[in-house]
C-alpha cells in the first residue's frame, strides 16, 4: 500500500509536470536551448568521432598490426619536414638485404607507386595511382581478388606487363564488360588485366578502389627507378614487434654502413604509431567538445534554475493550496524536481533528434563518416535529466519550504 | 460525548520587525464530535489565526492542541501534512481551487496525496460532486463556474477524504446572499449527517445556522453560547 501510494504520487506529479510544461510551450523550448546546445555539441562530436573510429578501423585493418614499414619518411612528422628531405631513397637492394638477414621477418615485400594515365579503348582515367608490388604482397596485406587471379611468381620475376585493377577502375573503364584478358594502356604502355581487386570502400572520402597494381619490376623497367620504395615486413610473432623493429633498424644501418654517431636516415613505421597519434587527436577533440558541451550545460542548467525559481514564485498560491490539502514537503520537492528534469530531458531529446540530422549532414556533405552512437543518445537524455535534477534542487527546496498560510494569502 | 478538539492556552505571536503582534492571547476551547460552531468577532480579532491553527496550517507559539486525543502541537511538518490531508477539510473565503484543473481534478487532489488509485479516486470525487449538486459540472474549470459553484467544488474537495472536521473561514464572504444560502444549506445537510463543522463569519444570519456561537475579541474568547444540550 505504501509503495502503491508512492507510485501514485510519482505518476500524478509526472502528469502535473507535463501539463505545466505543455501550458508554457514557448517558455519551455526557450529555456531548454542551453541544454540542447550542450547535448548537441557532445553528441555530434561523439558521432563524428565514432564515424572516424569506424573509418579508421577500416583503414587500420589495411595496415596490418604485425607489419613493420621501412620508409624514407616517418608517417607522422611532428617537427620540420626539411630534416628528412636529404635522406637517401630506400632501394630494392636494401629490401633483399633485409629479406636475407632478418630472423623476425616472415615475409618482406617492397612496394612503390607513381601516378599515371590509364586508358581502355576511348575511356581515359587521369592521375591514377599505379602501385608496383611483388609476389609476397599477398602475404603482408589482405589482398583479395574479386575476378581473375593474383600475379604468378613468374609474372613478377619476368617483369611481365600484367595488371590487377581496383574495383572502381573496373566499373569506370569496363562497365559491364569482362575486364579479364583485356589490354589497357598505363602511361602509354600496354598491360593485360589479369585480376580485379575486391571492393574495399572509402577512407575519409577517398576511394581505396581506384588503384592499379603491376609487378614492381615491370613498374621499374617501364617507368624508371627514380622513386624510393617502401619495404613491408611481416613479423612472425606479433608479440615481438619491438624486437623486430630494433632488428630491422640494425640491418638497415648495416646495409647503409652508418657510423654509430650518425642518426638513422630512414624510418620504421607501424600501425601502433598511427593509432597513438589518432588517439591523441581524438582525445583532444573529445576534450574540447566536452568542455564546450559542459559549459553550455552549466549555462543551460542555470537558465533552468532561474526559470524554475520564477515558476515557484508564480505558483506560490498553487503550492499553498497543495500543501493545505495535504501535500508533504517531499511531495512538493518531487513535483518540482520532476518538472525541471523533464524540462532538461526534453532538451536532451531535442538535441538527440537534431544530432541525427547533424550527423546525416556531416556524413553527406563532408568526407567524414558520422554515426550517432546509441550510448550518446541514451546518455544525452539521462545526463540532461540529471542536470535538471541538480539545478532543480534549489528551487524545489524553496517551494517545499513555503509557509502554507502565507502562500495562500499571495495574489 | 467524544472530545474532538481540545485547545488549552493557545497563543500566537507574530513578530513584524521589532513589533510583536499578539493575534491570540490564550484560547481555551473544547469541541465535541458532531458540533456545528460559528466563530464571530471583529476584523483583526484573530479568527483566521485560530482557524489556521485548528486546521494545522499554522502552529501556535504557545499552548496545547489535541485533535482526537493526539497532541498536534508536537508534530513535525510531514505529520501535520498528513493530518491536513486525512482529518481536516478546509474551505476558504477565496475558494483556492487550482485554476488550470477542472472541478473533478480539484476534488481528486486530496485523494492523490492520500495515494488512492485513479479509478477509485474518480468514483469518490464524482460522488462528492454529486453531494454538492455539481455532478454535471465536473469537467468545468473554476473560471467556467460561478462563485457559488466554485465554493461548492471547494466543499466537495474538503469532504472527499471523509475528514473528522470541516473548517470554513468566511465561506460566504465572496458570495451574494442567494449563493451564500445554497452553501449554508449544504453545511446544514453535512451537519445533519454527523459532520463536525466550524465556520467563521461576520454575518449574524450566517452564524445563526450554527448550534453554538463563539465570540472572539483581541485574541480572546469573550463569549461562548456553549454546547446545546
Ligand atoms: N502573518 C502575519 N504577520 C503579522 N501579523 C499578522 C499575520 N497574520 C495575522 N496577523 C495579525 O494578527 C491579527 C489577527 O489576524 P486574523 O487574520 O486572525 O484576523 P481575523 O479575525 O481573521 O480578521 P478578518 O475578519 O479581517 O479576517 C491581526 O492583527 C493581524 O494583523
Ligand atoms: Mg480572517
Amino acid at each position: 500500500m505504501k509503495w502503491l501510494g508512492a507510485f501514485i504520487t510519482f505518476w500524478e506529479n509526472f502528469k502535473i509536470a507535463f501539463k505545466s510544461l505543455a501550458a508554457n510551450k514557448m517558455r519551455t523550448s526557450l529555456t531548454t536551448l542551453g541544454i540542447v546546445i550542450g547535448v548537441l555539441t557532445i553528441v555530434s562530436v561523439a558521432s563524428i568521432i565514432s564515424g572516424l573510429n569506424k573509418g579508421f578501423a577500416e583503414q587500420i585493418s589495411n595496415i596490418g598490426s604485425n607489419v613493420l614499414y621501412i620508409n624514407k619518411y616517418p608517417w607522422i612528422i611532428m617537427d620540420d619536414w626539411y630534416k628528412y628531405k636529404n635522406r637517401p631513397d630506400i632501394t630494392l637492394r636494401e629490401a633483399s638485404f633485409i629479406r636475407e638477414h632478418s630472423k623476425y621477418a616472415e615475409a618482406v615485400a617492397p612496394t612503390s607507386g607513381r601516378r599515371s594515365i590509364v586508358k581502355y579503348k576511348d575511356k581515359i582515367l587521369e592521375d591514377i595511382r599505379v602501385v608496383g608490388i611483388v609476389y609476397e604482397e599477398k602475404d603482408v596485406e589482405n589482398f583479395e581478388i574479386d575476378e581473375g587471379r593474383f600475379f604468378s611468381p613468374i609474372e613478377v620475376s619476368r617483369k611481365r606487363s600484367v595488371a590487377i585493377i581496383g574495383y572502381e577502375i573496373k566499373e569506370r573503364l569496363f562497365e559491364d564488360d569482362d575486364p579479364i584478358g583485356k589490354k589497357i594502356l598505363i602511361g602509354g604502355q600496354k598491360f593485360v588485366v589479369v585480376g580485379v581487386r575486391s571492393k574495399r570502400g572509402n577512407i575519409f572520402g577517398q576511394s581505396l578502389d581506384i588503384d592499379v597494381y603491376v609487378p614492381l619490376g615491370t613498374l621499374y623497367s617501364k617507368f624508371g627507378h627514380r622513386r624510393s620504395v617502401g619495404i613491408q615486413v611481416k613479423v612472425k610473432d606479433p608479440s615481438l614487434m619491438e624486437e623486430a623493429s630494433e632488428e630491422l633498424r640494425f640491418w638497415m644501418r648495416v646495409a647503409r654502413a652508418l657510423k654509430p654517431t650518425e642518426p638513422d636516415n630512414f624510418s620504421i613505421n607501424r600501425q601502433e604509431t598511427l593509432l597513438k597519434t589518432y588517439r591523441d587527436l581524438t582525445r583532444g577533440l573529445y576534450t574540447a567538445a566536452f568542455g564546450i558541451g559542459a559549459l553550455s550545460l552549466i549555462v543551460g542548467g542555470i537558465g533552468i534554475m532561474n526559470i524554475m525559481l520564477v515558476s515557484v514564485t508564480e505558483r506560490k498560491r498553487e503550492i499553498g493550496i497543495r500543501k493545505a490539502i495535504g501535500a508533504k514537503r517531499s511531495t512538493i520537492v518531487l513535483q518540482f524536481l520532476i518538472e525541471s528534469s523533464m524540462l532538461c530531458g526534453v532538451g536532451g531529446l531535442i538535441a538527440v533528434i537534431l544530432s541525427f540530422i547533424v550527423s546525416m549532414l556531416i556524413d553527406k556533405l563532408t568526407p567524414f563518416p558520422a554515426t550517432v552512437p546509441l550510448w550518446s543518445v541514451v546518455g544525452g537524455v539521462i545526463f540532461s535529466s540529471l542536470i535538471g535534477v541538480f539545478f532543480g534542487l534549489y528551487p524545489a527546496a524553496k517551494a517545499s519550504k513555503l509557509d502554507p498560510v502565507e502562500s495562500l494569502r499571495y495574489e | 460525548m467524544d472530545k474532538l478538539i481540545e485547545l488549552k492556552g493557545i497563543k500566537k505571536v507574530y513578530k513584524v520587525g521589532k513589533v510583536e503582534v499578539h493575534a491570540l492571547r490564550g484560547i481555551d476551547l473544547t469541541v465535541r464530535k458532531g458540533e456545528y460552531i460559528a466563530i464571530m468577532g471583529p476584523s483583526g480579532s484573530g479568527k483566521s489565526t485560530l482557524m489556521n491553527i485548528i486546521g494545522c496550517l499554522d502552529t501556535p507559539t504557545e499552548g496545547v492542541y489535541h485533535l482526537e486525543g493526539v497532541p498536534v502541537h508536537e508534530m513535525n511538518d510531514s505529520q501535520l501534512a498528513e493530518i491536513r490531508n486525512k482529518k481536516i477539510g478546509f474551505v476558504f473565503q477565496t475558494f483556492n481551487l487550482l485554476p488550470r484543473a477542472n472541478a473533478l481534478h480539484n476534488v481528486e487532489l486530496p485523494l492523490i496525496y492520500a495515494g488512492v488509485p485513479a479509478s477509485r479516486r474518480k468514483k469518490i470525487a464524482e460522488h462528492a460532486l454529486e453531494i454538492v449538486g455539481l455532478k454535471d459540472r465536473k469537467h468545468h474549470r473554476p473560471s467556467e463556474l460561478s462563485g457559488g459553484q466554485r465554493q461548492r467544488v471547494a466543499i466537495a474537495r474538503a469532504l472527499v477524504n471523509r475528514p473528522s472536521l470541516l473548517l470554513a473561514d468566511e465561506p460566504t464572504g465572496n458570495l451574494d446572499s442567494k449563493a451564500g444560502e445554497e452553501v449554508m444549506k449544504i453545511f446544514e445537510e453535512l451537519y445533519e449527517n454527523g459532520n463536525t463543522i466550524i465556520l467563521v463569519t461576520h454575518e449574524k444570519y450566517i452564524a445563526d445556522h450554527a448550534r453554538r456561537i463563539v465570540h472572539i475579541r483581541d485574541g480572546r474568547i469573550i463569549d461562548d453560547t456553549g454546547v446545546a444540550s
